[in-house]
């Protein structure tokens, strides 16, 4: 067995000018795991994501994702070796339907790996099974315009499984939902890791955070607080300071 | 309907302009032709890429006037026919369209606009001020009074060798529409961030999108030095290209192949029609004040009103 | 030796005042695109306004044409109003200003450029001033008045409005909606509006700007679309939104130009622009895309 994390964030730093969004950043995640990210508005997950995926370039440090470093790769090649997103505002492509949004990942990421063509007719199959996954089947041919703030976070949702990734950061992908809708979320999201898919969650809903993770990560103001068992975290006086206790 | 059958339908439609223009026997229909056609080829390469992903061109003049130029060398310098010109033509104007979009497109789509915008008055500086090729002062060419082997008046060979080009761009244009390619632009266009995200690689479509753009451009602007036979900076930078480039897809429908060809039957009939009527800077305001009206009012073109009343315009 | 030291002199010399000039011309331009983010490529075209506005005054009303620009202002403020409440209404609201708008914006450069071809024809005019004419000599450099003083007035107008930035609650608030527009409404005050009051700043100071164009070179109307090039290189070489940044930028493009215009002849100008545009493009970090 590989030693060698299949995630690997080594001294990760971004500055915005004058604001420094992360310090230092180390993180770890293995395959197959369940980790959970938390932390305050404003202490960088997002950023962090963004690094992680290529959306936005660090100055310092280093992600390395299967074996490859990811440096200098742009976002649709992070993409294309498994590594994928959902985003915390939902960005749908608005002038195609809800099934064509779920076949852009498979044509481009998934149809551009090695030995992974997918013909038309199971391409629709693939876009079909992952609207039914979460609840959008009787939608598939609306378009984003026409679907509830709750229904865009889901497709969002699809959108990055549909890229067949081997590891998945969900970023707040359950805010607002209903207590059930949350129940949704957190069951697709652990039978996809029980398929094998690593999963990153972020989220503040507290419930579902401890639910899901083997492992927690706190960041609070760029920085990691915190990195363990979930039960110990919670414990930790930083951030019970810093995020918790109020 | 396949690709191959709307080529085959393109060609019939084609044939049956060219013998109605034929029938009707006067010179001036193959002239007036002619120009609409180009507008055609002209209005469904910039949709290429302004419309389906979502890149303003301003330079279409830039583009246009070096395969015309392009000609011109060619000319000077060898025999070499026509059909064998455009794709040269073709193939300048897609490099410099190329340089444009590498050194502009990894940035805001605004910046790739002004680009092209400037692009346009340094092309026209740098002809102006190239002798070989007449300079300020133009170059004259000889247009042949037959066409080489079909034997045709030039005039209605080089309206027939538009109507190819016509084909080809629309065909292309179709094609990419309902290919994994027009998936990509789609989503360059809807939101690029998301698009990187779903493993789309942006620039290399973008670059695509701009050659290609571009190539159909100057290929447009091959034939234009047999045309007019007098070619200056002036009129083939003319600011009428940059504006009906941009009119034509706007006012016709930036979602579909069908949207600049109703665009530039409408919008180029209407200025062959008014530049013998009225004055041409009159019909240029016209065609300017069309713009900036369907733009404000109508922004999905008349293919967006149209399928707003109900019409199922199945493209 | 000596004769191509002083040309170079009087050409650096050019090049500055030519730069304070530029930099009055941008000003508009680093306030609607530098800090409201709005493309405004049309924005030289109301500078051509401007300058036969003031073009009308000095030949049917004798008046001077840089005190015309001042009381033309106000129109200028009220028709950049209404221009930016159609852009905002239209395209801004309905977030369509990436295609949308730019096309609309193209369409006023296009359409003001034919109406004035229309109403005034292609010849070249210009205006008459005291200043035309003259130049002050100091030692070996000639310093033209109508170089000169279109500099002076550019400087005055950019001080004028750093001031007004920096000192008045309306600038500051301004400088807030470039940064944070979220910020501003929890604040009380309406974005909107502050923008619209921006960007008709951005086209009053067009009417100077044209004024100042006009004593300089004599003016017509395709020259605009010379001005589109310099106009955002300056922008975005000067940090977008930068008074100070644009002042420098315009200085030294305006320097670089006069020499191209000395030494390699006047018609190499736009070239100039456009490489200043094109290497500041390349240059700049591949954070500009998105905001």
């Amino acid at each position: 067995m590989t030693s060698e994390a299949l995630l690997q964030v080594t001294g990760l730093g971004k500055r915005f000018g004058g604001f420094v969004a992360l310090e230092s950043v180390e993180l770890a995640v293995h395959e197959g795991e369940r980790v959970g990210l938390i932390g305050p508005n404003g202490s960088g997950k997002s950023t962090l994501v963004n690094c992680m995926c290529g959306t936005l370039r660090n100055e310092m440090g280093s992600v390395r994702f299967a074996g490859h470093a990811l440096d200098g790769l742009s976002a649709h090649e992070r993409t294309r070796l498994g590594l994928a997103r959902s985003f915390q505002l939902p960005r749908p492509f608005n002038t195609l339907s809800l099934a064509e949004n779920l076949r852009v990942p498979l044509l481009y990421a998934v149809n551009a790996r090695h030995g992974e063509t997918l013909g038309t007719r199971a391409l629709e199959q693939r876009c079909a099974d992952l609207l039914q996954t979460v609840g959008l089947a009787d939608k598939a041919r609306q378009l984003p315009r026409d679907l509830t703030q709750i229904e865009m976070r889901k497709l969002e949702l699809a959108r990055a499984m549909a890229a067949a990734p081997r590891l998945l950061i969900a970023d707040e992908a359950m805010a607002g939902l209903s207590h059930g809708e949350v129940d949704d979320i957190l069951s697709l999201l652990i039978r996809l890791n029980e398929q094998g898919v690593t999963v990153i969650l972020i989220e503040h809903i507290m419930r579902a955070v401890m639910h899901f993770s083997q492992r927690l990560v706190v960041l609070v103001a760029g920085r990691k607080i915190a990195d363990g068992t979930p039960a110990d975290v919670v414990r930790d006086p930083d951030v019970v300071r810093a995020y918790l206790g109020e | 309907m396949s690709g191959a059958k709307f080529v085959l339908a393109l060609l019939i439609a084609s044939a049956a302009v060219f013998g109605v223009a034929w029938w009707i026997g006067n010179a001036y229909v193959f002239f007036a032709g002619y120009v609409v056609l180009q507008y055609i080829a002209l209005a469904t390469a910039w949709n290429i890429l302004g419309g389906y992903t979502g890149y303003v061109n301003f330079g279409t003049a830039a583009f246009f006037a070096l395969g015309a130029y392009t000609t011109v060398v060619l000319h000077k310098l060898t025999s070499l026919p026509l059909p064998v010109m455009m794709p040269i033509g073709g193939i300048v104007a897609g490099i410099v369209g190329l340089g444009t979009g590498y050194l502009t497109l990894r940035l805001r789509g605004a910046f790739f606009s002004i680009a092209t915008l400037a692009l346009a008055v340094v092309a026209q500086t740098l002809i102006t001020n190239w002798d070989f090729v007449g300079g300020s002062r133009g170059a004259y060419i000889v247009r042949p009074a037959t066409a080489p082997l079909l034997g045709i008046d030039y005039v209605q060979y080089l309206f027939l060798v538009m109507q190819g080009l016509v084909v080809i761009v629309l065909a292309t244009a179709r094609a990419i529409e309902r290919s994994r390619l027009g998936y990509g632009f789609a989503t360059i266009r809807d939101d690029e961030v998301a698009a990187e995200a779903s493993g789309v690689p942006t620039l290399r479509l973008k670059l695509l999108a701009t050659t290609l753009s571009g190539a159909f451009m100057g290929m447009a602007g091959a034939p234009l030095p047999y045309y007019v036979t007098y070619l200056d900076p002036t009129s083939s930078f003319s600011l009428a290209y940059a504006v009906n480039g941009v009119a034509m897809p706007l006012v016709g429908g930036t979602s579909s192949w069908l949207g600049p060809v109703i665009g530039a039957v409408l919008l180029g009939t209407l200025q062959q029609v008014a530049t013998v009527t009225i004055s041409s800077a009159l019909n240029l305001l016209i065609v300017g004040l069309m713009l900036v009206g369907f733009v404000i009012v109508a922004p999905n073109g008349i293919l967006g009103l149209l399928r707003f009343r109900g019409g199922r315009v199945r493209t | 030796m000596e004769m191509s030291l002083d040309l170079l002199g009087n050409a650096v010399v050019s090049g500055l005042l030519l730069g304070g000039f530029y930099a009055a011309v941008t000003i508009g331009v680093s306030i609607s695109f530098g800090m409201l983010d709005i493309v405004n490529i049309a924005h030289p075209a109301f500078i051509i306004l401007g300058s036969y506005i003031a073009y009308i005054a000095n030949t049917m009303l004798g008046i001077d044409p840089i005190v015309a620009a001042v009381i033309a202002l106000p129109a200028f403020y009220l028709l950049g109003a209404a221009v930016y409440q159609v852009y905002f209404v239209a395209f801004e609201r309905r977030g369509e200003e990436a295609l949308r708008g730019l096309a609309f914006f193209f369409g006023l450069l296009f359409i003001t450029e034919v109406t004035l071809v229309l109403v005034f024809g292609v010849d070249y005019r210009l205006v008459e001033a005291p200043y035309i004419g003259p130049s002050l000599h100091l030692g070996p450099v000639d310093l033209p008045l109508r170089l000169l003083v279109p500099c002076l007035v550019a400087l005055v107008m950019l001080g004028a409005l750093q001031l007004f930035m920096s000192r008045t609650f309306l600038g500051r608030a301004i400088l807030a909606v470039a940064q944070d527009q979220l910020a501003l409404r929890l604040m009380g005050a309406n974005p909107t509006r502050i923008k619209r009051i921006a960007f008709a700043l951005s086209i009053a100071t067009t009417s100077l700007a044209g004024a100042v164009l006009i004593v300089i070179q004599p003016v017509e109307p395709s020259i605009g679309r010379d001005y589109i090039g310099r106009v955002f290189a300056i922008c975005v070489l000067g940090g977008m939104g930068s008074f100070a940044g644009t002042l420098i930028a315009a200085i030294a493009l305006g320097i670089v130009e006069s020499l191209t215009a000395t030494f390699y002849g006047p018609s190499w100008a736009p070239a100039v622009a456009f490489g200043f545009l094109l290497i500041t493009l390349a240059v700049r970090p591949a954070g500009i895309l998105g905001r």
